[in-house]
């Protein structure tokens, strides 16, 4: 951003900055200029190509950067892992936060040397029972055991020890949506919308922009003006949200199920048809 | 004759590798650990074998462009040239020889720049524009992050803390600077004073009337001419009508305090992202330093230091020494105030026997 040019000078600061590659835009009622982290340029904990996936979003969308035609603005911020250094889970609508699925990396043997220097209690006390879902032992001879069906990839375990502990191989992203800063109904958290996807082939980056552009058409047509697309999903239900852009409900998008029995449920039977449906062709796709 | 316009360029987000460090370049997507040889510096080292340091230095944010060509001399003079802003608006200088950190360190210093922010620090304090730029605050943005840097700034060469501590200022309710361990914030405590004979030639009425969120504005008819009031009794005094219409003026320099904010949280490492809770209200907005609220920050920091475990984020400390222990260690009153009204609230309330004597 650059501050306190005069009115005579802007079309020429313009003009100048624009033929050395820089584009302008990102005010106002429009898809703003996104964030990445450092990422895999310098971070070992990096699941994801966060250069790529932000570029290939915001500028999916140049047309609605420059010509602020939205209820309000849309971010989109990208996170290599869940530590989230954009803090896009809550500063973004859209958040791209990188994980992985299958099983953490431990090199034991870098463990084992970070167990004797530290002790067998600063371990325990600083990374054994710090993590959330209790899913880390330490054995006898030193060694870790990681129940990984538990691990939530909170990665404090691999801040801790990076020489030790690393992200799985099988790498994606998880997608948020919804969050949103403090003005109007107060600060939001983005809600899990994708859990997990890939991003490596062309089809894949293809397919999260589908999901950006769903995304974005469907808040653009039922926002209301200055409405942020986390305040519509308040407005109008997540179900009605997840319809509108073509996703299916997911035990992963909620802490925990309803608490409240006071809603018509007539459909119940046709929309547990739907969930066995979906998961025999999960399995069959997965061969 | 008129002058042809020339046709705009819409490239949209330039790829950052061309501006990127070679050995990052290089290993991207192959780094295997880091450490922290010293404060403010970081040693990443790729599976290659290939190693890039880290120096980081704090900024003003709002750098003017002598500053700026400053910090990318000393980049081309003692760095490989190469550099990064942070989310915080630090500079990071990445060079691929350990033995140039020293000097460059030097360098920064010797200019008047402060080396730190990075692991257990008290990491540069988040903020925006403020009266530098925008229409809306209440109070300064970098008046207040310089006044209160100044008094923590060994905080930020060191590292000294439990984890990191992310400190934020907004200045107004919108609150830009976002949530932190601790943040500063404007707190209105007034409705908006209206000056009735402006509304109708500046605000678009009826957009005036849909922002508020809790429906206090209306349109009213006041000296012959359309305008809008406010019902008092309802008005949380947000601010929030101020932007689309400045004739209802929200700041004020008696009634627009400070309030602090602590344990907010991004990070999903041991626990879920939370948000920050208000724990102090009513702190002069007292320009040019701010002492009242520094001066609370300082005692939230220090009780912080003293009781957390290593690792403990502020949230995570709070969560495990509880709420009424965190007020007696920082000597702040607790009030009806800080028991939430808005949406969801009930979720904040202590529905439980645990209790801690």
């Amino acid at each position: 951003m650059f501050i306190g040019a005069s009115t005579e000078n802007t079309q020429h600061f313009f003009d100048e900055i624009n033929d050395y590659g820089f584009d302008l835009g990102g005010a106002g009622p429009c898809v703003r200029t996104a964030m990445s982290c450092v990422g895999g340029a310098r971070c070992e904990q990096s699941c994801a190509n966060e250069h790529k996936i932000h570029r290939t979003l915001v500028n999916n969308f140049t047309d609605d950067v420059h010509r602020p035609a939205l209820p309000y603005k849309f971010k989109f911020k990208v996170s290599g892992c869940p530590n989230d250094c954009m803090n896009s889970i809550e500063r973004a609508d859209m958040a791209v936060i990188g994980t992985w699925r299958d099983d953490m990396k431990v090199d034991q043997d870098a463990w084992k040397s970070y167990v004797a220097e530290k002790g067998r209690q600063h371990t325990i006390d600083n990374i054994i029972t710090r993590c959330p879902t209790r899913c880390m032992s330490l054995k006898d001879d030193d060694s870790l055991e990681v129940d990984n069906r538990n691990c939530v990839r909170c990665m404090h375990c691999l801040n801790v020890v990076p020489k030790a502990l690393s992200p799985g191989d099988d790498k994606g992203v998880s997608i948020l949506m919804g969050g949103k800063r403090t003005l109007k109904i107060g600060d939001l958290m983005g809600t899990v919308i994708v859990p997990f996807m890939k991003l490596e082939s062309e089809e894949d980056y293809e397919r999260i922009t589908e999901i950006a552009e769903s995304t974005i058409d469907f808040w653009a047509e039922n926002g209301l003006e200055h409405e942020r697309c986390g305040e519509m999903i308040e407005r109008i239900g997540i179900v009605n949200f997840l319809e509108g852009i073509g996703i299916d409900v997911d035990p992963h998008m909620i802490s925990d199920p309803r608490q409240s029995s006071y809603v018509r449920m007539d459909g119940w039977d046709d929309e547990a048809v739907k969930w066995f449906e979906r998961q025999a062709e999960n399995r069959s796709a997965a061969g | 004759m008129a002058k042809e316009m020339r046709q705009p360029i819409e490239s949209g987000c330039p790829d950052g590798f061309q501006y990127m460090h070679p050995s990052m370049v290089k290993n991207f997507g192959q780094w295997q650990w880091h450490d922290h040889p010293r404060p403010g510096v970081l040693r990443h080292v790729a599976k290659s074998g290939d190693e890039v340091w880290t120096v980081k230095a704090g900024t003003q944010r709002i750098l003017d462009v002598f500053t700026l060509r400053k910090l990318c001399d000393i980049g081309d003079q003692f760095a490989d040239g190469f550099v990064r802003f942070t989310i915080r608006s630090n500079i990071e200088y990445m060079v691929t020889d350990g033995a140039k950190v020293e000097p460059l360190i030097e360098a920064l210093e010797g200019e008047g720049f402060v080396v730190g922010g990075t692991a257990n620090s008290v990491a540069m304090i988040s903020h925006t524009q403020g009266w530098l730029h925008c229409d809306i605050p209440g109070t300064d943005a970098s008046g207040v992050v310089k006044a209160m840097m100044d008094e923590l700034i060994d905080e930020f060469r060191n590292c000294n803390m439990p984890n990191r501590v992310h400190i934020t200022t907004s200045c107004c309710q919108i609150n830009c600077g976002g949530q932190g361990d601790i943040a500063i914030n404007v707190q209105h405590t007034k409705p908006p004073k209206i000056n009735h004979d402006l509304v109708a030639n500046v605000c678009e009425r009826p957009s005036v009337v849909a922002r508020c969120p809790v429906a206090a504005i209306r349109p009213a008819q006041v000296n012959g001419k359309p305008t809008l009031e406010v019902d008092e009794k309802k008005c949380i005094c947000c601010g929030a009508c101020y932007p689309p219409c400045p004739p209802m003026q929200i700041n004020d320099p008696e009634n627009t305090k400070l309030a602090i904010w602590v344990g907010g949280n991004h990070s999903n490492a041991r626990s879920k992202p939370s948000f920050q809770k208000l724990v102090a209200s009513g702190v002069p907005n007292n320009p040019p330093r701010w002492p009242e609220a520094t001066a609370i920050v300082k005692r939230i920091l220090q009780a912080y230091k003293d009781d957390a475990r290593d690792w403990e984020r502020i949230n995570d400390w709070i969560d495990r020494i509880g709420w009424p222990r965190f007020f007696e260690a920082t000597g702040l009153p607790f009030t009806k105030f800080h028991i939430d009204n808005w949406r969801g609230a009930r979720k904040s309330l202590n529905a439980s026997t645990h209790i801690r004597f």
